[in-house]
């Protein structure tokens, strides 16, 4: 017992944001956002559709590159797959396999062995409440179920940070509430979740941080009870009265 | 009508009677469309899969010409094989001409283009699905393409199906450039052609036959590999 448990920093976060900037056909989608995002608490990045969430997201995730500004994480990142943040997108992408081999699909990329492969793909099925359709085509699964799918697929890899992207805008309530649940258990595993809505009502039950975003910006960023009792930005304001934008 | 029903009846004897000409054909045409198809998708799956997934300038034009030559006409691929293989021709060394080999040859260039154009859409398809999960995962460019071919391989499968069909049913690149030789080069196409001519309408029909079966027995696999996988893996 006892061993020295003092190590280097080995956390990816806090993640930085500094003046980072994306532009698209001439268009400017992200404007100058500075940001810090640290440990603890699931962070929702809202704002109404076209604010620029998605591409935020991306931007933080490695798959855009800013035009201007620099996304820096606590630690470097390696190229391959061994890296220690994931992605569930909005639409799961299932691969013409089982459930199953689609978690373990992510595990192979990331240069896990097979035995400890299938264990850990096994273990993010069954947390997600899938294991009895384990065997299953993926393409094959409801809506909801190819979504928990995508979300044991990122788990599995042990990220500390997943990134979530409207991971439940398609569904109907009762799969919502089975993402919702899958999402909180990975979250209280110590994983921790940025997720961006559009949606009032998730935002509400899973954020305990709310990030305002409209137009490129960040409007408004304050704790979640905060925000829904009372915001200081006319936009966020009307947003939250369910105004359009 | 009496002629014809008599040729259907001697036709149908031959068929069952396995006669040892027609079987040596069939077995010449399967023989060589085979082979064609093989080399056709060992080299236009590979060529498919960059052309959906690689960016490079003229890459339009490229998917333009492509489409273009999957209406190519037989004959004009005879032709041109038989230039490149005719003794005058850059490949007259080999000396193949007129042999079982310079027809596999001739019908891979008519195949590839299918192969190539019919895997490069699928393969595209899927890559635009893909792409972003498959980059997220952090897949590597070998990774995301063997991903995809294994991903998309029940409509690589009926694509090689519907070249084969086009080869073996083919009867204008065999005629020039294997030149219908009587038991070395001459197939189930260019012997109907050439009994019709004559008037053996027996041999002809029962070949006709057989190739419908084979050319519908293709299509029947492909219709049903294509419905078992929608259900089965979605």
């Amino acid at each position: 017992m006892g061993e020295a448990t003092i190590r280097a920093p080995s956390t990816l976060l806090p993640l930085r944001l500094e003046a980072v900037s994306f532009e698209a056909g001439g268009q400017r989608i992200i404007d100058s956002i500075s940001l810090e995002i640290g440990q603890g608490g699931l962070t929702v990045i809202l704002g109404p559709n076209g604010a620029g969430k998605s591409v935020l997201m991306r931007l933080c995730h490695g798959l855009l590159t800013p035009s201007s500004g620099r996304v820096i994480w606590s630690l470097p990142q390696p190229s391959n797959g061994r890296r220690r943040q994931a992605m569930v997108f909005q639409r799961p992408v299932m691969l013409r396999r089982s459930a199953l081999a689609n978690v373990a699909y992510g595990l192979k990329l990331a240069g896990i062995g097979p035995r400890e492969r299938h264990a850990r793909a096994l273990k993010a099925i069954a947390g997600v409440g899938l294991a009895k359709l384990a065997g299953r085509s993926a393409r094959v699964l409801s809506g909801g179920e190819q979504q928990r799918v995508a979300l044991a697929r990122a788990w599995a890899l042990e990220p500390e940070v997943l990134f979530l992207d409207e991971p439940t805008a398609n569904l109907d309530p009762s799969a919502t509430r089975e993402v919702e649940s899958a999402i909180a258990g990975i979250g209280a595993a110590g994983t921790k979740i940025i997720m961006v809505t559009h949606d009032l009502g998730v935002a509400k039950r899973l954020g305990d941080e709310i990030i305002f975003i409209h137009n490129g910006r960040i409007l408004e960023r304050s704790g979640a009870e905060m925000f829904f009792s009372g915001v200081s930005s006319c936009e966020a304001a009307a947003f939250i009265k369910g105004e359009l934008l | 009508m009496g002629t014809i029903g008599l040729a259907l009846g001697q036709a149908a004897e031959l068929i069952v009677g396995l006669d040892s000409q027609l079987v040596r054909i069939v077995g010449l045409s399967v023989g060589v469309s085979l082979s064609a198809v093989l080399i056709a998708t060992l080299i236009g799956l590979p060529m498919g899969a960059t052309i959906a997934v690689a960016r490079f300038p003229g890459r339009q034009a490229a998917i333009v010409l492509l489409n273009a030559l999957l209406g190519l006409p037989a004959v004009v691929v005879g032709l041109l094989v038989y230039l490149l293989l005719s003794r005058a021709g850059p490949l007259g060394e080999l000396g193949i001409l007129f042999t079982p080999a310079a027809m596999i040859f001739a019908q891979s260039v008519l195949v590839t283009p299918i192969i190539v154009a019919f895997s490069r859409q699928a393969i595209e398809d899927a890559w635009r699905e893909y792409e972003e999960q498959l980059n997220s995962l952090g897949a590597g460019p070998l990774q995301a393409a063997l991903t995809l071919l294994w991903d998309c391989r029940f409509s690589l499968l009926t694509t090689v199906l519907a070249g084969f069909g086009r080869a073996v049913a083919e009867v204008g690149t065999v005629m020039i450039v294997g030149g219908n030789i009587d038991g070395v080069t001459r197939v189930m196409t260019t012997a109907i052609a050439l009994e019709t001519s004559k008037g053996d309408l027996a041999l002809a029909l029962a070949l006709g036959i057989i190739l419908m079966g084979l050319v519908l027995t293709l299509n029947a696999t492909a219709h049903g590999i294509i419905g078992i996988a929608k259900r089965r893996y979605g």
